[in-house]
């Protein structure tokens, strides 16, 4: 087959099954609902965050240590429904639709199948986002604009690190073949140690030296940080991450999303080989 | 494709050599040892293009284990199998393009979408033209009819209407070779008709299509299948066409007794020249059928003087012809599904 044709098929599958993912995240029988999923969700869970933050300080919500944990907060979403929604996505098909095995069996290549439904996923999460930081404008005095924000910076960002999540997705995809639908844990853990780790709730200064080390590995670190910096929001308050240039954050952030990238692909093959030659690609928890 | 056209067919739609697998089955308590089950055991089979062909054996007997390593959903422990000429393991992505799978008792699709929907959602992943997609959708929505129903979201539907649509979703993508896991399973009478009907004419409407279905219902393989293979505990033990697995056992030898308030089934047991005999109570009717497969004729009488002995009358007794589940009892020793005989 010719690399073209290979190409456009691959296209094709990650188009029908962004088109599910969607379907599934917005058939919610009706309109209404899914609107409280998309728009009321992501608020009440800032909201939380907001009433938590307003305790600590006393109600303080104009300083930068607030915007530093209002947008890392809401970006952070990204990581949390793409890690969480790969791995549902996986278990779900397998033992709940028990359409996992025919799509598997399909000409269809599932790798492109598990990228589609995570770009289905951002794209949803990418409308929370939105409504939760237009939230903060207008209720909470986050001072973001349009002519704030340095485009070029943003959207390179965006782009490498959305990458990356998608990796990271496929990884956990690739071990979420080979686990039941309720032994969970494993994606808890990994969602628990960026949210700690990675600048989301509290600077990374903070943390104990050992930690800043570990944290400084993470590529959802260098990410959070610079799309702060992108944003003009919170900046200068991780100190820890303060002296690292952006143009170093950069660089760090393409060479580790690399390096991610290669790991999580093998995961990915690896889960999927193991899963086929252990008879776990149709697995009910009935066995 | 290098084959010219007239070689196309003669590739064997499956060929299995030697084929193994086993499963570790997981430590149930901690002192109970994890146990190997071994699903299948060098097991042997050549299918043709254009064949419907038959695995028949009771639950538990290796064929889902069998349809699962041919459409490259498991990977074999050892041995070999070819799909239309190509390796399961190492040229999975050839096969897949040309097959597709069904398997029945289950309520597979995804529930919030409509029927129609599904269904394109997997002509897609197959990769089919939009124009083609639509109208074998519709064809076979008609054929199966599911019409009224193609708009209705898949969780409101029936567990017999959702095996229906599964079974559109595999016939939809014109395989060569479909593989049909106890398609009519959990069916009723009338839906399971429509699909034997379906699948019968499925396979000859056009040359070189090739359906491999299991069942553990003898008259649905006799009925449907050119060729069966009886497997039992992982083991092909023989494979033929339903005419000659008949013949394995003779002709005229099969006799039917129906007797009265039975005392001793013993009466019956330890006569010579009865190769099997199985039996079944009608309580509430006080009537016992009992069913010989025989060497020869002569035997009936020796049986038909065990009767006072065992304290019964005799109601009716038949000589009837062979049936798959009596080459099942005379192969295995035991029944093949426990109910009627
Ligand atoms: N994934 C699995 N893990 C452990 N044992 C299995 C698995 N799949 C099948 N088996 C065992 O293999 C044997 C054959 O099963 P199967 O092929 O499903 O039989 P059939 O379809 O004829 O009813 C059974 O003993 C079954 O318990
Ligand atoms: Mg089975």
């Amino acid at each position: 087959m010719a690399m073209k044709e290979i190409i456009q098929k691959n296209i094709q599958t990650m188009k029908w099954s962004a088109w599910l993912g969607w379907q599934m995240e917005s058939n919610w029988t009706n309109p209404f609902k899914f609107l409280v999923y998309t728009i009321a969700r992501p608020i009440a869970s800032t909201l939380i965050l907001v009433v938590m933050y307003l305790i600590i300080t006393g109600g303080i919500t104009y300083t930068d240590q607030f915007h530093y944990i209002y947008v890392s907060n809401a970006f952070f979403m990204y990581v949390f429904w793409v890690l969480f929604g790969i791995t549902w996505v996986i278990h779900d098909d397998r033992e709940h639709f028990q359409t996992m095995k025919y799509i598997y069996i399909s000409p269809s290549n599932y790798f492109s199948y598990m990228i589609g439904r995570t770009l289905s996923k951002i794209i949803i999460t990418t409308f929370s986002i939105f409504i939760t930081l237009a939230f903060g404008v207008l209720f909470l005095g986050i001072p973001l604009s349009l002519t704030s924000v340095n485009w070029p910076l943003f959207l390179g960002v965006m782009i490498i690190g959305l990458l990356s999540l998608i990796s990271f997705g496929l990884a956990l995809a690739g071990v979420s073949f080979l686990t039941a639908k309720h032994s969970g844990g494993v994606n808890e853990s990994i969602a628990g140690i960026f949210y700690l780790f990675c600048g989301v709730v509290f600077p990374v200064h903070i943390l104990p030296t050992w930690a800043i080390a570990f944290s400084k590995i993470l590529p959802i670190t260098y990410w959070l940080e610079l799309v702060r910096r992108a944003l003009g929001l919170g900046v200068g308050v991780d100190t820890a991450l303060a002296s690292i240039s952006t143009e170093t954050s950069l660089i760090i952030l393409c060479v580790s999303t690399i390096i991610f990238t290669i790991i999580a692909f093998s995961i990915f093959f690896l889960g999927d080989r193991l899963a086929r030659s252990k008879g776990l690609i149709d697995m009910t928890t009935a066995y | 494709m290098k084959q010219s056209g007239g070689d196309i067919l003669a590739i064997p739609a499956i060929e299995v050599k030697n084929l193994n697998r086993t499963f570790k089955t997981k430590a149930v308590k901690r002192k109970s040892k994890a146990e190997i089950v071994k699903a299948l055991q060098d097991v042997n089979i050549t299918i043709h293009q254009g064949e419907l062909f038959g695995l028949l054996g009771p639950n538990g007997a290796g064929k889902t284990t069998l349809i699962k390593i041919l459409c490259t959903l498991l990977l074999p422990s050892s041995g070999q199998a070819k799909v239309l000429g190509y390796d399961v393991d190492k040229e999975a992505h050839e096969i897949r393009h040309k097959i597709n799978m069904v398997s029945g008792g289950e309520t597979s699709g995804y529930g919030l979408l409509t029927v129609r929907e599904n269904l394109w959602l997997f002509s897609q992943l197959y990769g089919m033209p939009t124009k083609i997609a639509k109208k074998r959708i519709d064809y076979l929505l008609k054929v199966m009819g599911l019409e009224h129903k193609k708009d209705s979201k898949v969780r409101t539907l029936s567990t017999g209407l959702r095996q229906k649509a599964n079974i559109i979703r595999g016939f939809m993508t014109n395989p060569s070779l479909i593989f049909l896991d106890e398609p009519t399973l959990g069916l009723d009478v009338n839906a399971s008709r429509l699909i034997r009907d379906f699948i019968k004419n499925w396979v000859k409407e056009k040359p070189g299509r090739t359906v491999l279905l299991t069942t553990h219902y003898m008259m649905e393989a006799d009925e449907l299948c050119d060729r069966v293979a009886i497997i039992n505990d992982g083991k092909v033990l023989a494979c033929d066409t339903p005419a000659n697995l008949k013949k394995l056992i003779n002709q005229d030898t099969t006799i039917k007794l129906e007797i009265r308030q039975v005392q001793d089934l013993s009466a019956f047991e330890g006569i010579t020249g009865v190769r099997s005999f199985t039996h079944s109570h009608n309580i509430t009717a006080g009537i016992t059928k009992l069913k010989f497969i025989l060497d020869d004729d002569a035997t009936i009488a020796d049986i038909v003087t065990a009767v006072p002995k065992s304290g019964s009358k005799i109601v009716s007794v038949e000589k009837t012809e062979p049936t798959l589940e009596d080459v099942f009892v005379t192969l295995v020793g035991r029944s093949l599904v426990n109910n009627d005989i």
